[in-house]
């Protein structure tokens, strides 16, 4: 599969990592050329500057022939705005992005979005750690 | 009206001072609390705290009952997000995003936002005016009569260059008046041919004026 990673934090970067060395071809784009010291000098993928709210980066960085996009930027809008350009623009396939509000989150969700929430996942899983039990639904 | 105002910067501020003043029930959005504070003094109680992407904020700011939402933030991607929540889960009616990049007018239509100010682009059509090559100069309008005498000024690699009057595809209530050439008055003939520099007077019906245009400013035009 043909991945396109926005973001290269260290979410970006890790998933990155994992997924090139499981044999797929991914391409990351990050505004800071620093970023991309996170993936260490073994990744065989692709790296490219710029910012991917812009159609014509995200031509360069091949969203065209992607099949999949993540969304991993440290803004929750922007992951959003990119997220609904390659969705809804470029068609691409598989579209995750990560929303650290929960009920941005939700909202996005329900507007065709696949968003992953960190904030839910993480405080879930302190929770499960803690008590040893799954928590019920979170209290909106 | 109930306006939203999303955003509490400068364009936000004066907005809403003007709307105020033409007596529209307004509140403003500010995350800053120290800008909020001095919005709230010198514009009243109409200041609300909080980031306006936030669809709890939304909520309390009565978005399910605002006629009109202006997110008006420095940045383009929180004014989308805020007009989409707005839009989408508040229902409401319209929606005026600014944006700064005006490369995003094309994605804020695709993703359902249609209405968007661009300052870059308002400065950019007001260079424009001033380079006339590109656009017809209205110069006088006979309002009771409905006729417009406009300007056309044919630029050197324009493809009217050569081209005689008696070709040119005129729409029919509208006819070619004079030419200036280097500063000189022409008065036209079917015969006189058209050259680069040539400051084309034109007359016609207002409703045509866009017909004229495209005759003398697109590629298709003999």
């Amino acid at each position: 599969m043909n991945v396109l990673i926005m973001g290269c934090g260290r979410v970006g970067a890790r998933l990155a990592k994992l997924l090139a060395a499981a044999g797929h071809e991914v391409t990351v784009l990050d505004v800071n050329a620093n970023a991309f010291a996170r993936l260490g000098s073994e990744f065989t993928g692709t790296t490219l500057l710029g910012n991917g709210i812009d159609m014509d980066v995200l031509r360069r960085a091949g969203i065209e022939r992607a099949d999949a996009f993540v969304a991993a930027t440290q803004g929750d809008n922007r992951n959003i705005m990119a997220s609904q350009i390659a969705q809804k623009i470029f068609r691409v396939p598989r579209v995750v992005t990560r929303i650290y509000d929960p009920i941005r989150s939700d909202t996005f969700a329900e507007l065709g979005l696949h968003a992953i929430s960190p904030t839910v996942l993480g405080a879930n899983a302190f929770y499960e750690a803690l008590t040893g039990n799954q928590p019920s639904p979170p209290p909106s | 009206m109930y306006i939203i105002v999303a955003g509490g910067g400068k364009v936000g501020f004066y907005l809403g001072r003007e709307l105020l003043a033409q007596g529209h029930e307004v509140l403003l959005i500010e995350k800053d609390p120290r800008r909020a504070d001095m919005i709230q003094n010198e514009l009243g109680n109409v200041v609300m705290v909080g980031m306006a992407d936030e669809a709890a904020i939304l909520e309390e700011a009565g978005a399910a009952r605002a006629d009109v939402i202006c997110a008006v933030t420095g940045d383009d991607e929180d004014n989308l997000v805020i007009s989409q929540v707005a839009r989408k889960r508040f229902r409401v009616p319209r929606a005026i995003a600014r944006i700064n990049n005006p490369k995003n007018e094309e994605i804020f239509r695709l993703l359902g936002i249609d209405e968007v100010v661009s300052s870059t682009d308002l400065i950019l059509a007001a260079l424009e005016q001033e380079i006339p090559s590109e656009t017809l100069v209205p110069l006088l309008r006979l309002r009771h009569a409905d006729v417009e005498i406009v300007e056309a000024i044919i630029g050197p690699g324009s493809p009217l260059v050569g081209t005689a009057l008696r070709d040119l595809r005129l729409p029919e209530q509208s006819n070619i008046a004079v030419i200036i050439r280097e500063g000189n008055p022409i008065f036209p003939n079917p015969a006189t041919t058209l050259r680069a520099g040539d400051e084309v007077i034109a007359m016609t019906r207002s409703n045509l004026e866009e017909q004229l245009r495209r005759l003398f400013f697109s590629q298709a035009a003999v």
